[in-house]
C-alpha cells in the first residue's frame, strides 16, 4: 500500500473502472474476478439501494421512526463486504446496509431498527455483522478489541486462509474527528491489530464539510499512526473491492492495521429529519450524480456484452419484488412489550428487577382487565385505590 | 409580547446574550449554517459570524474540552450537545475537568460554560436520543443543573445561565421545543436557581421538571374532575434544588410525589424525597413516592409510550399517596 504523509503532494486515488465505465490498470491493484463477479455486485448493488428508497417511502409514510440512507454509497459497501472472507468479522456504523446485505443480514431487521421495535435484532455472532452503533465513532475501538482478541486466539498469521480472519471497523469523515477513532488507531497500531479502518468518506458530516474535520486527505493520517492507508474512488466497486482484499489480507496474515478511505458521496439527507438545501449547494450533488456507482458498472457489463437488457431487467424487476416483499414483512414487525425489556437489561436478573416488573405488570392489568367496559381513555378503564398501597420491595413506585 | 415556541425563545434568548457580551460565543455540531439540528441556534452564525458562532469538529470531547479553554481566556462559551446520549465522549472533560477547575484553583479561576443539551423522550427517535442524563451531573459538585419546561423561562434561563460564573448543564425538553406561550422581554425574571408552583392546589404536590411540567398539569386538569386538587412545582434548577418552594407546599399538602423521565433508582427523585423526609417529615400524611422511568435503558420507540411517566401513572400514584 502506498503511504504519502503531509499536507503537500498529489493526492493518489485508486481507480479501476471509470464513471464511465472503462476499466483502468493500476500498477499495485488489480481486480482478479471475472463478469459474473461483477454482474453479482451489481445485483447487490441495485438491491441496496432498491432496500434505501424502500426504507425511505416507510420512514416518509410513517412507518419508521427515522432512516440514515446509503444513497450513492452503495460500491464503498457492497466492494468492501463482497471482499470479506468467510470468517472476517464486521462493526459497523448505522448506514451500512449494503455490507450488512452482503452478509446476509435480513434487510428488515435493519428496518426493525429503525421502527424502533428494537435495538438491533440481527444475531451479529452468527452473521459477522456487528450490531449498528449510533454514538459516532465508538465501534472503532470496539473492532480494535475484537481484533486484539482474534490476534490472542491465534487466527493471524497461520498461513491457513482457512483458519486466519480479520476485523473491519467501519466510520465516516466527521468520526475521524472523535477521540474513540483516534485512539484506535493508536492502540490498532502498537498492538498490530488484524483490522482494516474503512472510512468512508461522504464528505459530509450532517451540515458540515470535510474540511472542518480534516485539512488534509484522510487517509494521510494512517502515516501519523504507523500504517499505511490509501484512498480509493468509493463509488468504484472494483477498486473498493481490490483495496479491500488487499488490506484484509495484510490484516490476516500478522501483518498489521490499515486504512482505506473511500472518497464517495452522501447523495441523499443525513437521515430523514436532515435538509441538505440548508447547508449545500444542488451543483455539487450533480456533479456527484455523474459518478454514480451503479450506472458505471452497468455501462461496463454492457460494453463487455456480460450483461444483456435481460440481466438488468431481472436484477430490476428481484429488486422491486424484493422491496414489496420487505415493506410488507416490515408492517408485519411485532411491537416489543416493555415488560420483555426487563429481562435484557442484565445477564444475572436482579431481584429488584423482577420486582419492578411484576409491579408494573399488575399495573398495566388493571387496564387490561377493565378493557371490555371501557372504550375511553385509559383513566377511565382504572379502579379506584382500594387502600393503603403495600409498598413493593423495590420501593412500591413506578 | 411575542408568541414563540421553546426553540425560538432559546434563539432569541441566545441573540440577546451574543449581543450583550462580546465574550459570548456559541460551539457546536452544526450550530452554524444548519443553525442546529432543532434550529436553537438559526441565524446566528449569520449575523454574529463564523469567530462567535462556531461549527465544531465531530468531537464532544473536544467541544467541551476547548470551550473550558475559551472560559479560562475569558469567554464565556455556550456548547451545544447534539442529543442527550451523545454528551458521554464529553464526560470526562465536564465532570473531571469543568466541574473541578474552579474548586482546584481555591476560587482563583471561573469557568463561566454553558453546556446546552435536549434532554428526554417522546420523540420517536432510535437508540441514543431520548435520554435523561440530568442525575450524573446533578450528583456532581461545581456543575449547576437548570432545566426550563416553557418559552418564557427558556428566554430568561439561557441569558442567566451565560451570566452566570459557574460551569451550567443546561437541559431543553426537546419533545416541548414547539411548545408556544406569550413571551414579554421586557419582564425581569425571577431568580435562575428557583422553583416555581405553577399550579396551586391542597391534596398532592406533584415535583417535575423539563418535559414532566406539562404531563402533570394535564394530570392535576384530569385529577380536579375526579375531585382532587394538586399543586405542580416546576423545580427549573436541579443543582442546587430550591427547597423552600417545595418545603412550603409539602407543609401545606402533606403529600408529594416526584415525576422524572429519567431512570427511577438514585434519581433526582430520590434526592428530593430525602430532603423532604428528613425537613418535612411532621408533615408528610405519605410517604413520597415517584413516579419515573424504569431502571432499564431507554427503550426501543415503539413502547416508549408506555416506558415514560404519563397522566395515567401520575394519577394512580396520586391515588396511591391519597389511600395512605
Amino acid at each position: 500500500m502506498s503511504d504519502a504523509s503531509g499536507a503537500s503532494g498529489e493526492v493518489e486515488l485508486i481507480q479501476l473502472l471509470t464513471p464511465e465505465g472503462e476499466r483502468l490498470e493500476h500498477a499495485e491493484y488489480c481486480f482478479s474476478g471475472d463478469d459474473n463477479q461483477i454482474k453479482g455486485f451489481y445485483r447487490d448493488m441495485v438491491m441496496t439501494r432498491r432496500i434505501d428508497t424502500e426504507a425511505t417511502a416507510l420512514q416518509r409514510q410513517g412507518e419508521l421512526g427515522l432512516w440514515a440512507s446509503s444513497l450513492g454509497q452503495e460500491a464503498a459497501q457492497v466492494g468492501s463486504g463482497r471482499a470479506l472472507g468467510k470468517h472476517d468479522f464486521v462493526f459497523p456504523t448505522y448506514r451500512e446496509h449494503g455490507v450488512a446485505w452482503c452478509l446476509g443480514v435480513d434487510p428488515v431487521q435493519l428496518l426493525g431498527l429503525f421502527r424502533g421495535v428494537d435495538l438491533g435484532g440481527w444475531d451479529s455472532l452468527k452473521t459477522r455483522f456487528h450490531l449498528y452503533t449510533i454514538v459516532i465513532g465508538a465501534q472503532a475501538l470496539h473492532a480494535t478489541g475484537y481484533a486484539m482478541g482474534v490476534e490472542r486466539d491465534g487466527l493471524v498469521g497461520t498461513g491457513d486462509p482457512e483458519r486466519d480472519m480479520a476485523v473491519i471497523g467501519y466510520f465516516g469523515d466527521g468520526a475521524s474527528s472523535e477521540g474513540d477513532v483516534n485512539e484506535a488507531f493508536i492502540f490498532a497500531s502498537s498492538y498490530n491489530a488484524p483490522i482494516v479502518f474503512f472510512c468512508q468518506n461522504n464528505q459530509w458530516a450532517i451540515s458540515e464539510p470535510i474540511e472542518r474535520q480534516s485539512r488534509i486527505p484522510l487517509y494521510r493520517r494512517a502515516s501519523g499512526f504507523g500504517f499505511p492507508g490509501v484512498r480509493v474512488d468509493g463509488n468504484d466497486v472494483l477498486a473498493v473491492h481490490a483495496a479491500t482484499t488487499v488490506a484484509l489480507d495484510r490484516a490476516r496474515t500478522g501483518n498489521g492495521p490499515s486504512l482505506i478511505e473511500a472518497y464517495t458521496y452522501r447523495m441523499g439527507a443525513h437521515t430523514t429529519s436532515d435538509d441538505p438545501s440548508k447547508y449545500r449547494l444542488a451543483d455539487e450533488l450533480e456533479h456527484w450524480r455523474l459518478k454514480d456507482p451503479i450506472e458505471r458498472v452497468k455501462a461496463y457489463l454492457t460494453r463487455s456484452g456480460s450483461g444483456d437488457d435481460a440481466f438488468f431487467a431481472d436484477v430490476e424487476a428481484e429488486a422491486s419484488d424484493h422491496a414489496a416483499d420487505l415493506r410488507q414483512r416490515c408492517l408485519a414487525l411485532p411491537d416489543p412489550r416493555l415488560l420483555d425489556l426487563f429481562d435484557h437489561v442484565y445477564a444475572e436478573q436482579t431481584p429488584y428487577l423482577v420486582a419492578q416488573k411484576a409491579e408494573h405488570a399488575d399495573y398495566i392489568a388493571t387496564f387490561e382487565d377493565a378493557k371490555p367496559e371501557s372504550g375511553e381513555g385509559l383513566r377511565e378503564a382504572q379502579p379506584a385505590a382500594t387502600g393503603p398501597a403495600q409498598p413493593a420491595s423495590w420501593g412500591g413506585v413506578h | 409580547m411575542t408568541t414563540m415556541t421553546i426553540a425560538k425563545a432559546l434563539n432569541a434568548g441566545l441573540r440577546r446574550a451574543l449581543e450583550a457580551d462580546p465574550k459570548v460565543v456559541i460551539a457546536g455540531q452544526d450550530v452554524g449554517k444548519l443553525g442546529g439540528v432543532f434550529r436553537v441556534t438559526e441565524g446566528l452564525q449569520k449575523d454574529f459570524g463564523e469567530h462567535r458562532v462556531i461549527d465544531s469538529p465531530l468531537a464532544e470531547s473536544g467541544i467541551v474540552g476547548t470551550a473550558l479553554g475559551m472560559a479560562l481566556r475569558g469567554y464565556r462559551p455556550v456548547c451545544e450537545i447534539q442529543f442527550d446520549g451523545f454528551v458521554f465522549p464529553a464526560f470526562d472533560q465536564i465532570v473531571t475537568q469543568t466541574a473541578k477547575m474552579h474548586n482546584r484553583s481555591a476560587g482563583r479561576l471561573l469557568v463561566p460554560l454553558v453546556i446546552r443539551i435536549p434532554y428526554g423522550g417522546g420523540i420517536g427517535a432510535v437508540e441514543h436520543h431520548s435520554e435523561s442524563p440530568e442525575a450524573y451531573f446533578c450528583h456532581t459538585p461545581g456543575l449547576k443543573v437548570v432545566t426550563c419546561s416553557n418559552p418564557v423561562d427558556a428566554y430568561w434561563m439561557i441569558q442567566q445561565a451565560i451570566a452566570s460564573d459557574d460551569p451550567i448543564i443546561f437541559l431543553e425538553p426537546k419533545r416541548r421545543y414547539h411548545e408556544r406561550a406569550e413571551v414579554d422581554e421586557t419582564v425581569a425574571p425571577p431568580p435562575l436557581h428557583s422553583a416555581r408552583v405553577v399550579r396551586t392546589g391542597r391534596d398532592v404536590t406533584l415535583l417535575a421538571y423539563g418535559p414532566m411540567v406539562k404531563t402533570c398539569l394535564d394530570a392535576a386538569e384530569a385529577a380536579a374532575d375526579e375531585g382532587h386538587d394538586l399543586e405542580v412545582i416546576d423545580l427549573r434548577t436541579l443543582s442546587p434544588l430550591d427547597m423552600a418552594v417545595v418545603h412550603e407546599s409539602v407543609q401545606k399538602t402533606g403529600r408529594v410525589i416526584t415525576v422524572h423521565e429519567a431512570q427511577l433508582s438514585l434519581g433526582l427523585g430520590a434526592e428530593l424525597a430525602a430532603r423532604i423526609s428528613e425537613q418535612c417529615f411532621y408533615s408528610l400524611e405519605a410517604p413520597v413516592l415517584r413516579v419515573a422511568g424504569f431502571d432499564m435503558p431507554y427503550p426501543p420507540a415503539r413502547v416508549e409510550d408506555e416506558y415514560l411517566p404519563d397522566l395515567d401513572r401520575v394519577l394512580d400514584m396520586v391515588d396511591r399517596s391519597l389511600a395512605y
